[in-house]
């Protein structure tokens, strides 16, 4: 699934670069310019990807890495090994 | 001066919340730096949006759409849905981890633990702060302007334009942030960020309301507005009906813009004068600059506040709310602003030449002439709320950084109490307000906001390779990254410079391919030039021990 979701980034991405409508001047619902109301769409669509990353590619995992370490104890531990 | 009476009452209300959210403080260092790690997914989702969306996407985004067209909405927001959640996903879920494991305060700290170098904060730091003293001027100088431009004319003796002074308006802004920042800390600055947030959002979407049915009605009124009638068109006479019926006959007016109406007569103005396209299109832009400005939002993957907001998080899934919203909250606020910009192209309302030419005044004038004394002044207070709902992490972000990764790092973890380091913190809080307000006060004020902020996030963005590798990449070696860093630095400055620092409008990096001249932003250059010298360096150069990379990058099970 989480490539599944990048690939679908990737094809925003694409049609992010909306070469066709460069010189599109018409007016969508007959108030907002087309090149607006695709890009829009565009976040629109951006947003029902990430609905989708954090609905099935969630890196879930991570909240096992992070205990509620003491913050004393994990900056010893941690500049400890930074010199 | 009932607009000015409500703006007072506003920021008296944020003085409220900040001194309220004191009482909540813990009184520790991690406490007033970040919240305890205590921030769930709504006030996560309002502080980084409220934090990323300052002057530039309210002021700059009507500006620019004025002086430039619909196209700005594409370069810039619907590119910074995909980025900037992406970047929260990528980069905040993990180092939000790696943080509250390890207990980072800023990047700094991350940076020298992962690449084993104590001295990467030397070089990082003054980078970092010298790109957000630009970001903080961004919003400090909207604030003056905007205001300046909604007050014209209002108090006629205070000023040549009867307007309220810009170094007014900026300094009882700093005055204000500084005060509820150095109070409240993180948890008041995450209190105040999603309070102003609401605000002007809801405000921006009224705003957006009047002006419309202002310019529908203004239409109709000067016999401007058309309607078909048996296939015909005709000037149309009976009023606007609502906001849907307000947006068609404004729109009308997009493809007939200021600048060719002054040349014609009144006859002629329905249907048979055609403004240039480039405000309802993307005539003239090219490609390669629009595909070259979706680096830009990468900036967000290296903003030092918005990394500190990161760490605020309560878990990891408090991140979900903000990944999913981000983009359609970008929508809310820019596409009502980018309209607005357009139609003030349109000559239903007459901008005045001084306002004309610096479009940082434009929202302003519009929400001045457009609505009445007392809507404009929860208007303007909306302005502001986008302006400081980003200033205020960005003061606490570099007075942390100072006082974390330069004074206690290297003056000594135990020299200094807690209560000394809150001290020294918020002391730093108060020099960067000083310094920034001088500065606002300098010719950079004269620049325009949208071209500065511009600027300012392509240094950032040239940074970003060195976070995802960070976060990513076994191999990258300490001395990649100081090549990484100090390469995205000098190629910034060189460009900044060729530029005449942001003096010509729309500087671009040009190619020559055959025939043909490709223009590019200049962030590309910088985040090209950063990545490679990040990459090759760190293949030459040793790695950090197994130790490290063992506790950044567990074997999994």
């Amino acid at each position: 699934m989480k490539y599944l979701v990048f690939g679908l980034i990737l094809l925003l991405v694409v049609l992010h670069q909306d070469v066709w409508n460069w010189d599109n001047d018409r007016l969508v619902l007959g108030f907002v310019p087309y090149t607006l109301a695709y890009h829009g769409c565009i976040s629109i669509a951006a947003s029902v990807v990430w609905f989708l990353a954090a609905r099935f590619a969630w890196p879930d995992h991570l909240e096992d890495e992070s205990p509620a370490a003491d913050r004393s104890t994990a900056s010893s531990e941690s500049h400890g090994g930074a010199a | 001066m009932i607009k000015v009476l409500i703006i007072s009452i506003y920021l008296g209300l944020l003085l409220f919340l900040g001194v309220f959210s004191s009482r909540l403080f813990k009184g520790t260092s991690k406490d007033y730096l970040l919240a305890s790690h205590s921030i769930g997914p709504f006030l996560l989702l309002m502080s980084l949006f409220g934090t990323t969306m300052t002057g530039f996407a309210l002021v700059g985004s009507t500006g620019e759409a004025f002086a430039e067209g619909v196209g700005v909405y594409g370069m810039l927001a619907s590119s910074s849905g995909i980025i900037h959640s992406l970047c929260f996903f990528v980069l905040g879920v993990k180092l939000w981890s790696w943080g509250k494991k390890y207990g980072y305060t800023t990047q700094a700290d991350f940076f020298r633990d992962r690449l084993e170098s104590d001295k990467i904060g030397l070089v990082l730091v003054p980078i970092l702060v010298g790109l957000v003293v630009p970001y903080l001027l961004v919003g400090v100088i909207s604030a003056g302007k905007a205001i300046q431009g909604a007050t014209s004319g209002d108090f006629p003796g205070l000023t040549e334009s009867g307007a309220i002074p810009p170094w007014l308006t900026e300094l009882v802004i700093c005055v204000v942030v500084l005060v509820y920042v150095f109070f409240g800390g993180m948890r008041g600055t995450a209190w105040a960020n999603t309070f102003q947030t609401l605000v002007f959002m809801i405000l921006g979407v009224v705003a957006f309301y009047l002006i419309a049915t202002s310019l529908a009605e203004k239409s109709v009124s000067e016999g401007r507005a058309h309607t078909l009638v048996d296939g015909e068109r005709v000037v149309r006479t009976d009023p606007p009906t609502g906001l849907w019926d307000s947006l068609h006959i404004v729109s009308q007016e997009i493809p007939k813009a200021r600048r060719v109406r002054a040349e014609v007569q009144l006859e002629d103005q329905i249907e048979s004068v055609e403004a240039p396209p480039q405000f309802r299109t993307r005539e003239r832009l090219d490609p390669w600059m629009f595909f070259t400005y979706m680096l830009i939002p990468f900036s967000v993957g290296m903003f030092p506040h918005l990394f500190q907001h990161w760490l605020t998080a309560k878990n990891g899934n408090a991140f979900k709310l903000p990944v999913v919203a981000h983009p359609i909250f970008i929508l809310i606020v820019w596409i009502p602003c980018v309209l607005i910009g357009v139609w003030a192209t349109t000559g239903l309302i007459n901008i005045p030449p001084p306002i004309a030419s610096d479009p940082n005044k434009v929202l302003g004038f519009m929400v001045k002439n457009l609505s009445g004394d007392v809507l404009g002044g929860f208007l303007l207070a909306g302005i502001l709320a986008a302006i400081m709902s980003s200033l205020d992490s960005q003061f606490l972000c570099i007075g942390t950084m100072f006082t974390k990764d330069i004074v206690v790092h290297y003056g000594g973890e135990d020299r200094f109490t807690d209560r000394q380091i809150i001290l020294i913190s918020r002391g730093f809080i108060i020099a960067v307000v000083a310094i920034t307000y001088f500065l606002s006060l300098t010719d950079i004020a004269q620049t325009r906001v949208f071209q500065l902020g511009i600027w300012c996030f392509s240094g950032f963005s040239s940074l970003f390779p060195l976070a995802l590798l960070a976060v990513y990449w076994r191999g990258l070696s300490k001395w990649g990254a100081y090549a990484g860093v100090l390469t995205a630095a000098g190629v910034w400055f060189w460009l900044f410079r060729a530029s005449e620092f942001g003096a010509i409008d729309n500087w671009s990096v040009n190619f020559t391919l055959g025939d043909r001249t490709i223009h590019t932003m200049p962030v590309a250059t910088m985040f090209l030039a950063s990545t490679v010298a990040t990459v090759v360096v760190s293949l030459v150069t040793p790695k950090p021990s197994d130790a490290t990379l063992a506790k950044f990058f567990p074997e999994k099970s």
